[in-house]
């Protein structure tokens, strides 16, 4: 099953806090997160690590970023 | 497609622009800044407001050259490494608002988080209670934060919004060249200058702002920031900033030290009081002021140098905050806090659990 979390135009640590709350509550599957920043990608991709998650894909949407994160 | 890696926002690259910010610190003061003030953003935001004549407080008057460096090193990298992004439209007042008491804050600590290591860095011990209160008000930002408080999302919007920041710096270095410091006198054309005190303390201009240059560009692709840094380790018990701003303060000890700047003590400290429970208590509004708008002094100009406007709207505010403090007698000086510098930190706190608990949304 696959979620979306939407951090578009949500400054820190939002997009971290968002994703770490639907991480824990899924437990494992496949994460989608939109951002809109590179340190929101960044810190995205660093909490997926730190908690096991593995960064499937980045896609560089124009306007942002889209990651998939995978467990 | 996938960006390069980014080096510097990797566990050593932080750590090695934590260290850099420190040595460049400790070495600016060797060539003028004032004593363990290499780089204070608050304060030299408060110098600015001065050599504007926003305030006439005559000792702490110069436009520093440093902070330009950081919002136009800031803009060149972002740039250069394609993470212009012009947004604005997030709580843009409560912003200004949680700017000009974080601002009112840190001067009656007297400094900023960078500061508040530097000074640390130089011997001076009144800074631990600057630093614990700084990790108190961040602390109770991430208890709101716990409870969903944000600021709402910011939209993208025009270039010209992202460039606003980076102009009025140009137009700060304008002012520079247009009106150059002429020894012994007060005034040159638009500018005021301190003839003594902190203010008159400067190492020279090319130094300053290529120092601020190289920060501002190393800071925007580390993502630096000091108030992040203890906010991450509270709430999720991550280390990545944190390392940046251990090394911040271990280098600049060493540097300090190497360069004979290192005097232990509570007592005499340049720029500083040791009135223990308003270092504190100012620190604690300053670190809740800035854990709410996301980002310590130094990342804000950082973003609002790579388009972003919610974050130039708050260092307005520091600015003007600074204005306010110097005027209304807010903000401390070496003999001890203002006369309303005490109502002034209760007024922010409270101003700030106000913000705190009335911007959540849960849906988060």
């Amino acid at each position: 099953m696959s979620a979306v979390v939407d951090a578009r135009g949500l400054s820190c640590p939002q997009p971290v806090m968002m994703t770490l709350n639907r991480i824990e509550a899924l437990g494992k599957g496949v994460i989608e997160v939109l951002v809109d920043t590179d340190t929101s990608m960044e810190n995205v991709a660093r909490l997926a690590k730190n908690k096991g998650w593995s960064v499937k894909e980045i896609q560089d949407e124009g306007t942002g970023y889209k990651l998939v994160l995978e467990k | 497609m996938m960006k390069l890696k980014n080096v510097f926002a990797s566990r050593w690259g932080i750590i090695a622009v934590g260290a850099l910010i420190g040595v460049l610190a400790t070495l600016l003061q060797k060539f003028g800044n004032p004593p363990n003030m290499g780089i204070c953003v608050a304060c030299f935001e408060r110098d600015i407001a001065g050599a504007l004549g926003l305030h006439r407080a005559e000792v702490v008057q110069y436009l520093r050259p440093e902070i330009i460096g950081f919002v136009l090193g800031s803009f060149l990298s972002a740039l250069l490494f394609r993470e212009f992004r012009p947004r604005a439209g997030s709580a843009p007042i409560a912003r200004f608002v949680l700017g000009v008491f974080a601002m009112i804050g840190a001067l009656v600590f007297l400094g900023c988080p960078w500061r508040a290591v530097l000074r640390l860095a130089g011997g001076d011990w009144n800074a631990i209670l600057g630093l614990a209160g700084l990790a108190a008000g961040i602390w109770i930002g991430t208890l709101f934060l716990k409870g969903g408080y944000n600021l709402g999302r910011s939209q993208s919007t025009y270039p010209s919004v992202g460039l606003m920041m980076p102009i009025i710096m140009l137009g700060f270095l304008a002012f520079i060249f247009l009106n150059p410091h002429i020894p012994g006198e007060p005034k040159s054309g638009i500018l005021f200058y301190s003839l003594k005190g902190p203010g008159s303390m400067s190492a020279p201009l090319w130094i300053s702002l290529a120092a601020g240059l190289v920060i501002g560009i190393l800071a925007q692709q580390s993502r630096f920031c000091t108030m992040g840094a203890i906010r991450d380790l509270i709430l999720f018990r991550q280390t990545h900033l944190f390392g940046g701003f251990a090394a911040l303060l271990v280098f600049a000890f060493l540097s300090n030290f190497f360069l004979g700047q290192f005097h232990p003590g509570f007592q005499n400290q340049p720029i500083a009081h040791n009135l223990h429970v308003w270092n504190f208590a100012g620190m604690t509004l300053a670190g809740l002021a800035f854990a709410l708008a996301g980002g310590c002094p130094g990342r804000q100009l950082f973003l609002s140098g790579e388009g972003d406007g919610d974050a130039a709207v708050f260092v307005v505010g520091m600015i003007v905050g600074a204005a306010i403090s110097h005027n209304f007698g807010l903000a401390s000086s070496p003999a001890g806090i203002g006369p309303h510098g005490a109502a002034a930190v209760i007024v922010g706190l409270i101003v700030c659990l106000f913000i705190g608990f009335t911007m959540r949304h849960k849906s988060a």
